[in-house]
């Protein structure tokens, strides 16, 4: 077996990384305080190609694999949060299913756009009521004339405001399965300015607070008929097959977030000075740090098993869910030590670790909990 | 239009310097980069390029893995890449160099050659110029702004203090400033199909119209009598008085070191 990544990944990783210095850095602090939605480094990743990684060339993508999308997103996490989970939404919740399910006028209208960055994605299935029970569905489409009609409202939606093209599952009915009722749910492509379709509040949140993360609203909201993605009753599939992919998207994000936060540190164990020495020189310092190191290559190496196995594999739920449930527990523990190790300072703002620690925090949370993680992976154990 | 554009691989400031027993740079040992003046140039010709449609190869001269910046000139948008390299080519010096590379671009079709003010490593502003001497092509130096007319260039030539507005006819060559203008970055898929291309490969026996005399480490009149690593200054002395004091104060420790 051999670890060592093709020249085409080492010079990928090379562009994200010089892309993520002097593009995204420099604004990482601002986007945090200020809450703004980073739209001209989305705008410079639209011209770069960054927002169509791994959709095919021929649907205005870049046709790289799983692995040079893991990547980018990994790269920019290094130094913001925000701006990893835009790109890992974008691409893994909203080109993803469109490339997979759409029709191929659904790949026309939508996919090159997204792909190109013309235009941003985002997903909708958590409801009030239905985060990790995602059968709890409220939102119902019915179906009058060459219309399907839109009622009920979607929550915590990451690029919620900013994107202009939404997966949004609702039920469609309900069907019988081993003698009991259930909810039927579909999947639908919906347009930003569709009559009936607003935002609710904004979410001022703990971290990746540049993020637009909305509440969606459908009142009677008539979108065209061709506009179900996939097939009737297919929904739930389509949200589950979805979300492995995302897993691998918001892994890279942790991971990125460990890797900045190590990095950080590293460099600040070798300036800061107490007693006389680098506190570098203590050995508290440097088994923490042994430690920090050996989990994120750890996380590094289920995550790009995973998105290798998504270029490989028509099932990955386990080790996408493996490689989202180390990384996102292992960012939140290095990045923690992290401040710790930074003292007084990881606790001000004005030190990048501080953000870090408050952006890791999600990834336990969105795309499937860790809880949910550990469901999959026993699940799979256990069939 | 054809243009080609010189690159060359250089140490990134970012590593550390590392030399051969004989002062000559271990260019396998250290960490590299596109020669920041060269990727200027090569952006100028990729807007050529955009603006009035050319053909663009990038030619560099090193070692086998000097291949990676020819990569990565593809990855930003030039068509072809060659590279020239023979163990006989090593060790050369400007003159050297310029007559390398000058015997491959004999090879080749061109109407416009673009190459970087200088490289950060040697830093001698020498091998532009001296490929078109080789070639008896004009040369336009220190490019701030290049645009064509037909079938001439007109270049803004930097100076200290002004520029110089030139015009030539082509084919000639033009050295460019990093100053001209900020790259592109690659794309991620540019940087893949950069990868599935052929890259032309070529040795001494592949140069056009060169004696023997002139190449490599032999064919070099620059003989290095010592290169070090820049070693580090001390602390210096920090005052702070007002401007005629500061005057004054200098002015004495030069006099007591003996410079004035």
């Amino acid at each position: 077996m051999d670890f060592t990544l093709s020249k085409e990944h080492e010079m990928a990783r090379a562009l994200f990384k010089e892309f993520a210095e002097k593009e995204v850095k420099p604004l990482a602090q601002e986007v945090d305080e200020t809450e703004v939605f980073p739209r001209a480094t989305v705008e410079k990743m639209a011209k770069l190609g960054f927002l169509g990684i791994p959709v095919p060339k021929e649907y205005g993508g870049q046709g790289c694999d799983p692995l040079t999308y893991a990547m980018c997103v990994e790269e920019l996490s290094k130094v913001c949060g925000t701006t990893g989970v835009i790109v890992s939404a974008h691409t893994s919740l909203c080109c993803d299913p469109i490339m997979t399910y759409g029709t191929e006028e659904q790949k026309q209208k939508y996919l090159v756009p997204l792909a190109k960055g013309e235009k941003l994605g985002a997903f909708g299935l958590t409801e009030p009521g239905a985060g990790t029970d995602a059968q709890g569905q409220q939102t119902k489409a019915v179906l009058d004339g060459d219309e399907w009609v839109l009622n009920g409202s979607k929550c915590f939606i990451t690029n919620g405001k900013e994107a202009d093209v939404y997966v949004i599952f609702a039920i469609t009915g309900t069907v019988e399965k081993r003698g009991r009722m259930q909810k039927e749910i579909s999947a639908f492509i919906v347009e930003k300015g569709t009559p009936g379709f607003t935002f609710g509040t904004k979410e001022k949140k703990m971290g990746i607070r540049g993020s637009s993360t909305y509440e969606l609203i459908f009142t009677d909201c008539r979108i065209p008929k061709d506009n179900m993605l996939g097939q009737q009753g297919k929904g739930f599939n389509i949200a589950m097959h979805t979300l492995d992919g995302g897993r691998i998207g918001i892994a890279s994000q942790a991971l990125g977030l460990a890797e900045g936060a190590l990095e950080n540190t590293i460099a600040y164990v070798k300036e800061r000075k107490q007693f006389g020495r680098a506190i570098g020189a203590f050995q508290n310092t440097q088994f923490q740090l042994a430690d920090m190191a050996t989990k994120v290559e750890a996380a590094q190496l289920l995550v790009y098993k995973a998105a290798m196995a998504k270029a490989t594999q028509k099932v990955y739920s386990v080790e996408a869910a493996k490689a989202k449930l180390y990384a996102a527990e292992v960012a939140m523990e290095v990045t923690t030590k992290a401040v710790q190790l930074h003292g007084g300072y990881g606790y001000i703002r004005e030190y990048d670790v501080e953000r870090m620690m408050r952006d890791a925090k999600i990834t336990e949370i969105y795309e499937g909990t860790s809880e949910v993680q550990r469901m999959v992976i026993s699940g799979a154990l256990l069939k | 239009m054809k243009i080609v554009v010189c690159v060359k691989q250089v140490p990134d400031t970012a590593g550390g310097v590392k030399f051969n027993p004989d002062g000559t740079l271990d260019r396998g040992a250290m960490l590299t980069i596109m020669n920041p003046d060269d990727k200027a140039g090569l952006e100028a010709a990729l807007r050529l390029k955009d603006q009035y449609g050319a053909e663009v190869t990038v030619v560099t001269m090193g070692l086998p893995k000097a291949e990676e910046v020819l990569r990565e000139a593809m990855a930003m948008g030039a068509d072809k890449g060659v590279l020239v390299t023979d163990r006989v080519l090593g060790g050369a010096d400007t003159w050297a160099t310029s007559t390398t590379i000058a015997g491959a671009i004999r090879n080749l079709d061109y109407d416009l050659i673009i190459t970087g003010r200088q490289a950060i490593d040697g830093d001698t502003a020498q091998v532009g110029p001296q490929i078109s001497e080789h070639l008896d092509i004009p040369v336009i130096s220190y490019a701030q702004d290049i645009k064509i007319e037909g079938d001439s260039v007109i270049v803004e030539r930097q100076y200290e203090d002004r520029y110089h507005v030139v015009k030539a006819k082509m084919p000639c060559l033009i050295t460019a400033l990093s100053e001209l203008n900020e790259p592109r970055y690659m794309t991620p898929g540019g940087i893949f199909d950069a990868y599935k291309q052929e890259i032309t490969v070529w040795g001494r026996a592949d140069l056009k119209d060169v004696d023997d005399a002139n190449l490599g480490l032999k064919g070099s009149p620059t003989k290095i009598a010592k290169a070090s690593d820049k070693v580090r200054k001390g602390a210096g002395e920090k005052v702070s008085l007002d401007p005629d004091e500061s005057v004054s104060y200098i002015v004495d420790k030069l006099k007591v070191k003996h410079v004035i």
